[in-house]
């Protein structure tokens, strides 16, 4: 097994290393370069060759790349153009508050989706199945976005239970004092998860409720109930892991977007604002924290998914 | 050129060379349409597929005909009649703007749809040929190939689209070419898989040994193999492709006005939740949804009829 992680493990390197090449590629997309970028359609061309100069940009590809790969990694991820701060302290305030949001969403899908899907596969194709089915049809089709609008309209602007901003602030504190501010946000993008894990969740309690070691507890005479929690689930548990860790990347979009809609100021929001702004260094920074927080998230899923279950040893 | 996936067919595969020629002399003459047949006859049964087939038939009318027999004038803004609630001569109402909202519901829905299909077609296209040649060649290729899929799927895609839209200013066919070229990594992975496990195959074993060429293998039989999963996820990319052109929509990063798509509609009614101007945010928000679920109604009655496919045989 050691070996095994060893082997997840390089092959992660060696996709955060594809990944630094992409996002650099994608650097020297900018129309007329990171100059131009910065210093506006404006500056003279002298203005452009000094700062090319100054910057390091006039060295070969090779050299730029190598460079650039030694600041990435010592958490220098340049300057914000529109923000007058560096692109890591603002990565610093913002991240934890994503964090969190994502965090408790991921913690109240898994609290309902795991029950609902259990509780699907063992009613299978009873009107309640069908319900549950029909709208996490629904909710998965349905963009974040008009899900927060009509939470808002519904929760915040009818009934009056919950603000409709999520808490401003710099610190996290006050998303814990101000939490009735936080339940529309979190609700908001954990639905989307909540309908894709609660299928998930069905039908692999169902892909193992047919098994015959199930047929043989139940020769033994366990209980149905002993049966399902005892036997079934251990072996049903085992593919949320794995969508644990692949259901980041789809995490961090919703949180991009939620916080767009409820101006929760985490990365999300900052990463939008800087698309808006053509503020390419705190985009670019976004881009490789995302990205490397996806690699990790699955090296760990693989990781633990091999210590939990002895048939995985590829 | 083949010699790392050789090596690799060697060291995955133990062929028995025993039911070699059964495998060959157990083909009727008419199997593949058979095997069609018998999938359309599944797919037709499945009653939630249709539907999602003649919702999407419909929305495709409202979208491209529609506006051929209800005409309203979706270039020129007119601040004498802004968000007018429904009424006459505006079945539901007018925006910020002055447009017709109905007929805005259709000029929006054909760069969804459009888009939505067209960036399906290529991603399916731009993968299979990834896959192939990934799987195909194997080894060192295939490591390589595939370590770049990974790294672009390890970044989240709308941080990706995000970013690609600040460099080139979004137009429709940019916008087709862009979210085609980011989402063929699954096409990709899903045809790599198989054509590494059909590979091995008995009957592909078989073409080898009695001197059938790589690419005769391939053609013959790897790619048909291929072509059920391949269209079953091409489905559930026009699916993700309305989605995300609805995110950037909504995110203010889409196609620019006066044209517009179902998700930018909705990112103009956003401004109006307070005074309530519901005709701004229900109709495009439902129409993503409706449409949505029909394609994957459709993507899950092909998969079945596939799978029935594969299990028969």
């Amino acid at each position: 097994m050691i070996g095994y992680i060893l082997r997840r493990l390089a092959q992660s390197i060696l996709v955060v290393l594809v990944v630094t090449i992409i996002v650099f590629i994608l650097l020297h997309q900018l129309p007329g370069g990171a100059a131009r970028a910065i210093l506006g359609p404006r500056a003279t061309a002298l203005q452009v060759a000094q700062f090319n100069a100054a910057n390091g940009y006039d060295q070969p590809l090779l050299v730029q790349y190598f460079r650039q790969l030694g600041e990435w990694f010592t958490g220098n991820f340049g300057f914000s153009i529109k923000l007058n701060q560096s692109v890591s302290s603002l990565l610093v305030q913002r991240l934890p508050k994503t964090i969190i949001l994502s965090l408790l969403s991921l913690i109240l899908t898994v609290i309902v989706a795991v029950p609902l899907g259990i509780y699907q596969a063992v009613r299978r194709n009873r009107s309640f199945d069908y319900i549950a089915t029909g709208f996490s049809f629904i909710f998965y089709a349905a963009p974040t976005f008009f899900i927060g609008i009509i939470m808002i309209e519904v929760f915040s602007q009818n009934l009056g239970w919950f603000p409709p901003e999520a808490p401003q602030s710099n610190g996290i504190g006050p998303i814990f004092e101000q939490f009735d501010a936080m339940v529309l946000p979190i609700v908001t993008l954990a639905l989307l998860s909540i309908a894709g894990f609660s299928r998930y969740m069905r039908s692999s309690v169902l892909d193992n409720i047919d098994q015959d070691y199930v047929r043989t507890a139940q020769a033994k005479g366990a209980s149905p109930r002993r049966v399902l929690y005892h036997h079934v689930l251990r072996n049903a548990l085992i593919p949320i892991i794995t969508l644990l860790g692949l259901s980041l990347p789809a995490l961090f979009a919703g949180a991009l977007v939620t916080e767009s809609i409820f101006n929760f100021p985490g990365m999300g929001l900052l990463f939008w604002q800087a698309a808006q702004s053509s503020d390419y260094p705190v985009e670019l920074g976004v881009v490789i924290i995302t990205a490397f927080a996806t690699v990790a998230g699955n090296l760990l899923a693989d990781v633990s998914l091999a210590v939990i279950d002895p048939r995985v040893k590829l | 050129m083949s010699d790392p996936g050789r090596a690799e067919v060697e060291v995955s595969g133990e062929v028995p060379s025993g039911p070699v020629p059964v495998a060959i002399s157990g083909l009727p003459a008419g199997r593949a349409k058979s095997m069609f047949r018998l999938g359309l006859e599944v797919f037709i049964q499945n009653r939630l597929a249709i539907v999602g087939i003649v919702v999407l038939a419909l929305a495709a009318l409202f979208c491209f005909v529609a506006p051929l027999f209800y005409r309203t004038d979706q270039v020129t803004v007119n601040l004498l009649e802004t968000n007018l609630p429904p009424g006459p001569g505006h079945p539901l109402g007018t925006d910020e703007t002055g447009y017709d909202q109905l007929g805005r519901l259709m000029v929006g829905g054909q760069v969804s749809l459009a888009i939505g299909f067209a960036a399906a077609i290529i991603a399916t296209i731009v993968g299979t040929v990834w896959g192939a040649i990934a799987g195909f060649f194997g080894g060192l290729v295939d490591a390589v190939m595939m370590r770049i899929v990974d790294a672009i799927l390890s970044i989240p895609i709308l941080f990706l689209l995000l970013f690609i839209v600040t460099i080139v200013r979004p137009s429709v066919p940019v916008m087709i070419f862009v979210l085609g070229l980011t989402a063929w990594l699954v096409p990709a992975r899903l045809v790599r898989g198989e054509s590494l496990t059909l590979r091995v195959r008995e009957y592909v074993q078989a073409v080898r040994v009695m001197g059938g060429s790589s690419w005769h293998s391939v053609l013959r039989h790897i790619m048909p193999n291929v072509v059920g999963t391949v269209i079953v996820n091409a489905t559930f990319q026009v699916a993700d492709a309305i989605l995300l052109i609805a995110y950037l929509g909504y995110l203010g990063l889409g196609i620019s006005p006066p044209a517009t798509d179902w998700g930018g509609m909705l990112s103009n009614g956003t401004a109006f939740i307070f005074p309530n101007y519901w005709w701004l945010i229900y109709p495009p928000g439902i129409l993503i949804i409706v449409v949505v679920v029909a394609v994957n109604l459709v993507g899950d009655g092909l998969r079945d009829s596939v799978e029935v496919r594969l299990q028969r045989r």
